[in-house]
């Protein structure tokens, strides 16, 4: 067990210390103390590590991981797991805008809630909140799926290509062409695995389903007179 | 991008440390912010019936004693300190005069604040020179809001800077960028408002001086702002009794809260809120786009 502590060491030098042990993994375990609100801590992870943070963090909190194992003990600021391909990432509180933006897989978990973009085109990435999502979430989303147990703010999936989204609580608005669909079984099986991964106790048959109405996935000849 | 911090102390026996708990909070957030930086702070506040006005000129040799001297004839009983390039005159008058006297005698003085409470401090440089220069740290008060700059707008000038004054004791500082300013500071100087800049965030303040001169409650003045500017901002808002926050609808531009039982802090980011004691267990929650917060203490 490593522990870092970043009200005397940089975050560069702590990015570059998890990037060295990456290759050999000799040190899995880290502990990360006194983040005080700073941009890009554990940015770039691309090894089993498994990464723990004492307090809040700032923007784009795990960024691009990979397999890594990325745990903050606190809230994280824009941007947390942007890009993430895979591993997993935990907030134990709030998430600042755009959590998982662009990610293409892995797991996010958010404890607390997020405020709007979340999910913002994502591309494969599964994301579990377990509070409520602001406005604007999964917008332009493409792959992966959104479980938000509490409720969503204004246009969710707005602009959706295929991700799916699962909301237990209410949905301000609806997005542009994006649409309440059944939930089958095989979407509540999904999702109870979901849940079940991210360590969240909810009853999977109380969600619902949306996703794209797929009406703006090509140009419609017919509307060339609005340009 | 710029940076804005506020902080509203609600425990009265930290008015001592309000300059220096506050400080670190300013230059915190200097990446945002390197050009100009600026803080309305609120304390040391004269009888109901004086005025206390913050001036600044361009000359930083100025003879701030002259002008007192000669200010003596308006109100003999004045009060006045100097605070690096600026002067604070505290007078048995009224704003209206004070104006009209500066404008025929001393007409490049420029008026930064005007109110009971207020003074606005405010240069252009790195907020922690500027904090420095006005001595920060040793301030006292009730409450505080400050600004760091980084323009994309308009110019890198004192007029350019935050906070600006929007009335007694008020004021605005604002991160962000309106796409309608040129439009609405038109319609505003037909309502006979004067505008000394081309910058976005004037017009702004200009739009709520307007609405509260109007007669507008300041909640009913920015819950207005939110139909009436288009664009992006995050704004805190200075006033007498305490400060309020307010974010546009798409929020792009980020704000963090935080409150204890001994004050409410905000910051663009949390980054600036890690000095205050008892961060580690303050309610640290970002606000709501389109909500309007308001916090001031009962008298």
């Amino acid at each position: 067990m490593k522990t870092f502590d970043l009200s005397s060491q940089s975050v560069r030098e702590l990015n570059q210390a998890l990037h060295d042990q990456a290759r050999a993994l000799t040190e899995a375990d880290w502990i990360v103390r006194n983040p005080g609100g700073a941009h890009s801590v554990a940015c770039g992870l691309d090894q089993d590590l498994r990464v723990t943070i004492e307090g809040h963090c700032g923007y784009y909190c795990a960024g691009m991981n990979q397999r890594a194992h990325v745990v903050v003990n606190g809230n994280a600021g824009v941007g947390l797991a942007e890009n993430m391909m895979s591993g997993f990432v935990r907030v134990r509180g709030d998430a600042s805008q755009s959590a998982g933006a662009t990610a293409h897989g892995g797991l996010l978990v958010i404890e607390g809630n997020a405020s709007a973009r979340c999910g913002i085109s994502m591309k494969g990435v599964d994301i579990v909140v377990k509070g409520d999502v602001g406005h604007m979430s999964a917008f332009m989303g493409q792959a992966g799926r959104l479980v938000v147990c509490g409720d969503a703010g204004d246009a969710l999936g707005d602009s959706l290509y295929e991700a799916r989204l699962y909301v237990k609580g209410t949905v301000r608005s609806l997005g542009a062409d994006c649409i309440e669909k059944a939930m089958r079984e095989e979407h509540v099986a999904e999702l109870r695995e979901l849940l079940e991964r991210a360590g969240i106790d909810a009853d999977a048959s109380a969600f619902r389903r949306y996703g794209s109405a797929r009406r703006l996935y090509n140009f419609k000849v017919d509307n060339a007179s609005a340009y | 991008m710029c940076g804005i911090v506020a902080l509203f102390l609600k425990n009265q026996a930290l008015e001592p440390e309000l300059g220096a708990l506050f400080e670190p909070m300013l230059v915190s957030m200097t990446t945002r912010g390197p050009d100009s930086a600026g803080f309305a702070i609120y304390g040391d506040e004269v009888a109901a019936a004086r005025i206390k006005v913050t001036l600044r000129h361009p000359d930083a040799r100025y003879d701030w004693k002259a002008l007192a001297n000669a200010l003596r004839g308006v109100d003999a009983q004045l009060e006045w300190f100097q605070n690096a390039i600026v002067a604070v005159f505290k007078l048995s008058t009224d704003e209206e005069k004070v104006r009209a006297w500066l404008t025929s005698n001393a007409p490049d003085v420029r008026v930064l604040s005007v109110g009971r409470s207020i003074e606005i401090l405010k240069d252009v440089g790195l907020p922690a020179d500027i904090s420095r220069r006005f001595g920060l740290a040793r301030m006292q008060g009730s409450h505080i809001i400050g600004h760091t700059r980084m323009a994309t707008e308009s110019a890198v000038t004192l007029q350019g800077s935050h906070p600006f004054s929007t009335g007694l004791d008020l004021c605005l500082v604002h991160n962000g960028s309106l796409s309608n300013h040129n439009r609405l500071r038109a319609l505003l100087q037909r309502q006979g408002l004067d505008f000394e800049t081309d910058n976005d965030s004037e017009v702004a303040a200009g739009y709520l001086t307007w609405r509260l001169m109007n007669g507008d409650s300041l909640q009913k003045a920015l819950e207005a702002a939110l139909t009436d500017l288009d664009g992006f901002f995050t704004f805190a808002i200075g006033t007498r009794d305490g400060f309020a926050v307010l974010r546009d609808p798409i929020a792009c531009k980020p704000a963090v809260l935080a409150e204890t039982a001994d004050y409410v802090a905000m910051g663009s980011e949390y980054r600036a809120l890690v000095s205050l004691p008892g961060i580690e267990s303050a309610k640290v929650w970002e606000p709501e786009p389109a909500q309007v917060y308001v916090w001031e203490r009962q008298h």
